[in-house]
């Protein structure tokens, strides 16, 4: 009998604006380990698992979606109104591109 | 020897000034929580190191920050000591932040709307936290209130937070609307004497008493006068600025409104008007001396479509009589050239024997008196926009 066949976990990198950067007290580059499927719903779980000081701060804690000002980008693609439960573009689940989460420009 | 730490909210960050008895000399630390507005930051009564500031934009949202070292240092109260991941029923470790209107059958309130500005209607939504609390006698028991209005309560030092539903359940809220600031739930005041009685206002819904620990609330804005409400006799619409209280006497109310100085002597049950000979009536912010109930202060602001000093000249207004015959202060305040505003939260006094006064501009200056008002001296100039301002006395 054949062993499980193991899932490696991939690591994504996630970057994060100045704010939040103090507020968690972070770098501005965040790596996560994620085992796929790697989805915009469970980068932001994880990434909040690691820093829960940014709980609330991305996704709204009432509504549970992204909360209005900020944007997501990847890959050159505003991934912002995308399924937050469809897989992310392999550039992100591989590292090769950056999880961009940026805030809008907006108000001063 | 006794010190002195003032808690300053701005439009960029939080600020602690410290001096001693003396008031001249202050040392300024800060900013805390650079480039976030820092609605208000209080201290616990019950342990003056326990600081709590409700720090927010509208990008992010809302966070509850805590020191327990008088603000050398801060944390999330969800982080202390926590361990980040995730637990097994899902949830996350440390995290905090959380404030959820209570929808349950059995201790809340239906979520409704609430009118905009133009009477239209608009779903009750939490935005921030505008003013924090610190219960008298528990340094984790703190009540903060909120925007879209309503009164939460945390008893375990702002880990987790719980809806006063009642107040949000009155029954008037469908017809509660913005004032120019938010829907905001501003003043809080807790009668020393009896716990289960609060006072609380609301722009602009007005004024709102419970005598039950929050469970069921009462409109307390008779004798308020607003001319543009239609109905002389409207239970809720005025625009409370802010309420202040002397603890020796928490059934005497004094009332900062959009136009009027007001003064209740039954809890808010009748109001009457103590304005007089003010040079103007609107204003935002007042408070009350430490230790004489009938000492007031105001800072007259020229009118709701002109928020800065009549004349360009920065008066703090004393009264010695509860209310009416005004007396100016200016010695030490600028006196021309001075368009800035004093919001609702931005004055405080200390609990020396000369009882120190203190207020914050929206031009980022903080002034101190040392002298119940006689005389005044910058204590900050370059602030950023000044939201709030408190007092610790540390003996």
């Amino acid at each position: 009998m054949k062993p499980a066949q193991q899932i490696s976990p991939q690591t994504v990198r996630v970057i994060l604006p100045f704010q939040l950067q103090t507020l968690a007290r972070c770098p501005a580059e965040v790596p996560l380990e994620l085992t796929p499927p790697v989805t915009q719903r469970r980068l932001l779980r994880a990434l909040e698992a690691r820093y829960p000081e940014l709980s609330g701060a991305i996704v709204d804690h009432a509504t549970g979606k992204r909360r209005p000002l900020l944007r997501f980008f990847a890959g050159k693609q505003d991934l912002s109104h995308h399924d937050p439960d469809a897989p992310l573009p392999e550039g992100v689940a591989t590292g090769r591109d950056e999880f961009i989460i940026l805030g809008a420009i907006a108000g001063g | 020897m006794s010190k002195i730490r003032v808690l300053a909210g701005t439009r960029k960050g939080a600020f602690i000034l410290s001096s001693d008895a003396a008031r001249r000399q202050w040392q300024i630390d800060g900013p805390y929580f650079g480039g976030w507005e820092i609605y208000h930051v209080a201290g616990s009564p019950a342990d003056p190191d326990r600081l709590y500031a409700s720090q927010s934009n509208a990008w992010f949202g809302q966070i509850i920050q805590r020191s327990d070292d008088g603000g050398r240092s801060w944390q999330q109260p969800g982080n202390k000591g926590v361990e980040p991941g995730i637990n097994p029923d899902g949830s996350l470790r440390g995290s905090s932040n959380k404030f959820l209107y209570d929808t349950s059958p059995e201790t809340g309130a239906e979520l409704t709307t609430h009118q905009w500005y133009d009477g239209s209607l608009k779903p009750w939504e939490f935005k921030r936290v505008w003013h924090l609390k610190p219960a008298p006698h528990d340094p984790d028991t703190v009540y903060a209130g909120v925007e879209d209005a309503a009164l939460f309560r945390s008893t375990d030092g702002g880990l987790s937070w719980q809806e006063l539903a009642g107040l949000r359940g009155h029954g008037s809220g469908p017809l509660w609307q913005p004032g120019a600031g938010g829907m905001c739930l501003h003043t809080i005041l807790l009668d020393p004497d009896n716990p289960q009685r609060i006072f609380i206002a609301i722009s602009a819904a007005g004024a709102f008493r419970t005598d039950d620990g929050g469970k069921s609330w009462k409109a307390i804005n008779k004798g308020l006068h607003s001319d543009y409400i239609p109905d002389p006799d409207a239970e809720t619409g005025h625009c409370v600025h802010k309420l202040a209280m002397h603890p020796s006497r928490p059934g005497v109310l004094y009332m900062q409104k959009h136009w009027d100085v007001m003064r209740s002597d039954n809890a808010g049950d009748l109001w009457h008007e103590v304005s007089d000979n003010l040079p103007t009536d609107f204003g935002f912010a007042i408070d009350v001396h430490a230790h004489d109930p009938d000492i007031v202060y105001v800072v007259p602001i020229k009118s709701d479509m002109e928020h800065y000093p009549p004349d360009g000249k920065l008066r703090v207004y004393r009264s010695r009589s509860g209310g009416g015959g005004w007396e100016e202060l200016s010695r030490g305040l600028p006196a021309k050239n001075c368009y800035v505003n004093v919001l609702r939260d931005a004055m405080a006094v200390d609990s020396l024997d000369d009882c120190g006064i203190y207020f914050g501009t929206t031009g980022g200056q903080i002034y101190c008196s040392a002298d119940a008002g006689d005389n005044w001296q910058a204590i900050a100039e370059h602030l950023p926009p000044v939201l709030s301002v408190e007092v610790q006395t540390l003996r």
